[in-house]
């Protein structure tokens, strides 16, 4: 240190020297300076801003491609959608329109057969008696005391006192035979009826099923033409289902807890409890290898069945061979459970053992056990009997997330995107900003040589007022 | 839950390098009991001791309980000892026996002479390495007051590396009541020779925390 100073006794002045050396330095040096800091600083500014580009470019990519997996997916769901409506409408169709000729010729005959019991149910109005003339001229004869004819009257309103009871009783019995003929029609007028409510019913369930089809052509209209309604319709229904099928996915974790804890004490009892790989108990891991066994059942029970979609290869196989492996994953499902439920009573013996043991070494007396003992061993035994079971469902939801996922983490992603070229922006600007605070900074240090050039440089107002009034009497 | 989770991630990260990891799990207990003089009055506390260990110990573990007597480093002295097989109801059996034959010793025992605790101390040594557990630890029922019949010799180092040594019920005697500086000697005494052979020291006097003589 003591070799910068150029007055041994006198640092302080020393220190002014070199000060004002410095000071002469930078300031012959300023016009280079300025140049070298401005360009480090532009340098600086463009590459994070080139940056920031080539991020938010990257950001953009990434969102198209979201936005066509998002549609693409959008699409294809609707696509099913679309032909699980038809497949009923097809059925509808198949099971009721098809027989639609029989069911018009039943209609047909069931309307003669109405008809014709109509026509025969007419009344018939009875016709004249053809002696109602006679009577007519035997009225007309003038009356006498001849006892004759009074017997004839007599005779005669006898005669038709017994035609016209006759007629009646005809009468009635032919009423009676229309009435049997309208009441055999009702059970064939209700039977058209419920026919003609049958179908009105069927062509309404058609008209709906179609407005559900109009709906959902829509819905893919708007994916085809990639309108934002439809990307922003489709963005939310992921997020919820990101959501819901996680919190599914946790419950089902519980159950698998849950198993595995049934089950990893008795498995020590079949490999061992003293054998390790690795830094885990031999027994543990068998215990969870069971569980992610049975998991893995029942991901292809549920893809063989069609209700997940997750490996292709499942779903395109024939009929044949996907009922194969119907069959094989549950009978491992199934066998993998009654191994289970055997550990499960297993367990249950294992802990009374060892707490006897206990109770023993302790020098307590052994509780004696009581006769609802083996209630919690049943309930054990059926939870390890159900709970794989359980966990085959976990398919649905591990579909759904996945799927999900696959939206979440692009907009994850793009909003990370966005953030770093906010800050490479931000850091161009400043950097840009620091380069002229930098130049300022110079400029400060160098304030006394300026301040002296600019006054030096500016012409003096003193003299040029002089030279001025001077000027002015010529 | 987060424990689940943790496990299964660690036996996916691990699972592939398991089996190239030969560390051994298991743990060995040698329990020396001193049966000298008057000591032998406290030998219901190391039975309290011993059924502690049957409880805490697990399938694959080893268990041998030895007597300290006027020459202790010999096979002779060990009263019972046991690899508990793997499978947890076998091993409640073989803890069953153990008790009973230590219940038996315990009712039967003589007192002996001389206190050969370095004898002991070698004998299960050999024990223990023999084992090949993982922890090892040697438990000293006694006072630490060694006392050899003449011609016995024990004053040279031990090797003792990765074992750790637990004097249990360590008595205070007439003489270190007088004078404590004895007993805190000898404490300190029996520390240096223990670390000297490479392995750790600790005394447990407080019989109701047994959970801290296997700790560590």
């Amino acid at each position: 240190m003591k070799q910068f100073l150029l007055f041994q006794d006198h640092p302080v002045l020393s220190l002014l020297l070199w000060a004002t050396l410095a000071i002469v330095l930078l300031y012959m040096a300023r016009k280079q300076a300025h140049q070298a800091i401005r360009s480090f600083s532009r340098v600086l500014s463009t590459g994070f801003r080139l940056a920031a580009r080539s991020v938010l470019g990257a950001e953009q990519r990434l969102r198209h491609r979201n936005r066509e997996v998002l549609l693409a997916a959008g699409m294809i769901e609707v696509e099913k959608e679309i032909e699980r409506e038809f497949l009923r409408v097809e059925a509808v169709v198949k099971q009721d329109l098809q027989t639609y000729p029989a069911f018009h010729r039943s209609m047909s005959d069931l309307l003669v057969k109405i008809d014709e019991d109509y026509s025969q149910s007419t009344e018939v109005p009875p016709s004249p008696p053809t002696w109602i003339a006679a009577v007519d001229a035997v009225a007309q004869i003038p009356e006498s005391k001849d006892g004759g004819v009074a017997t004839i009257l007599g005779e005669i309103h006898k005669t038709l006192d017994r035609q016209h009871k006759a007629a009646m009783a005809e009468y009635r019995k032919s009423s009676g035979t229309r009435h049997t003929l309208l009441k055999r029609m009702m059970p064939t007028w209700r039977k058209l009826s419920q026919t003609l409510e049958k179908v009105g019913k069927t062509i309404t369930g058609l008209q709906e099923r179609a407005q559900v089809i109009d709906s959902r052509m829509n819905d893919y209209e708007a994916m085809r033409t990639m309108s934002a309604t439809a990307e922003r319709k489709l963005s939310s229904s992921s997020l919820t289902q990101f959501v819901i099928a996680g919190l599914v996915m946790l419950i089902a974790i519980g159950g698998a807890v849950i198993n595995f804890n049934l089950i990893a004490l008795p498995m020590s009892e079949m490999v061992g409890g003293g054998s390790y790989i690795g830094p885990f108990k031999t027994a543990n891991v068998a215990a969870l290898v069971i569980i992610l066994v049975e998991v893995s059942m029942g991901l292809f029970l549920m893809e063989s069945l069609r209700i997940t979609h997750l490996f292709p290869i499942i779903g395109s196989m024939d009929d044949r061979m996907r009922r194969k492996m119907i069959w094989i994953s549950f009978s491992i499902l199934l066998t993998l459970a009654c191994v289970e439920s055997a550990l499960a009573f297993m367990r249950d013996q294992i802990a009374a053992d060892n707490e006897a043991l206990k109770q023993s070494l302790a020098g307590v007396q052994a509780v004696t056990s009581s006769a609802d003992n083996w209630i919690p061993t049943l309930g054990q035994m059926v939870m390890g009997l159900v709970l794989p079971f359980a966990l085959t469902f976990v398919a649905i939801p591990l579909e759904s997330f996945i799927h999900a996922s696959r939206t979440v983490i692009g907009i994850t992603v793009m909003w990370l995107l966005r953030l770093f070229a906010l800050a490479l922006r931000l850091l161009g600007n400043t950097s840009y900003y620091c380069g002229r605070v930098i130049i300022s900074l110079y400029d400060l240090l160098i304030f006394p040589l300026l301040w002296a050039e600019e006054k030096m440089s500016r012409p003096r107002p003193a003299a040029a007022t002089v030279q001025a009034s001077k000027e002015v009497p010529q | 839950m987060k424990r689940f989770a943790l496990f299964l991630l660690l036996v996916l990260i691990l699972l592939p390098l398991g089996c190239a990891n030969t560390t051994s799990h298991s743990q060995a207990v040698y329990m020396l009991m001193d049966t000298s003089g008057t000591y032998t009055a406290e030998l219901n506390k190391a039975q309290a001791i011993i059924n502690y260990l049957l409880g805490t110990l697990q399938p694959g573990d080893s268990l041998a309980v030895a007597r300290i007597d006027t020459g202790s480093f010999s096979e002779k002295d060990i009263i019972q000892k046991i690899t508990f097989e793997g499978r947890p109801s076998g091993a409640n059996e073989q803890k069953r026996a153990f008790r009973q034959a230590m219940d038996t010793f315990v009712a039967n025992v003589k007192g002996s002479s001389y206190t050969d605790i370095t004898g002991g101390v070698l004998q299960a040594v050999e024990y223990l390495n023999e084992t090949g557990a993982g922890r090892k630890t040697i438990l000293i029922f006694s006072d630490m007051e060694e006392e050899l019949k003449e011609g016995y010799v024990r004053d040279f180092p031990i090797q003792i590396s990765g074992i750790t040594v637990v004097a249990l019920n360590v008595t205070k005697l007439r003489k270190d009541i007088m004078d404590p500086r004895k007993y805190m000697g000898r404490l300190e005494e029996w520390k240096k020779r223990v670390e000297a052979g490479g392995g750790k020291w600790r005394v447990v006097n407080d019989l109701e925390r047994l959970d801290r003589i296997l700790e560590g």
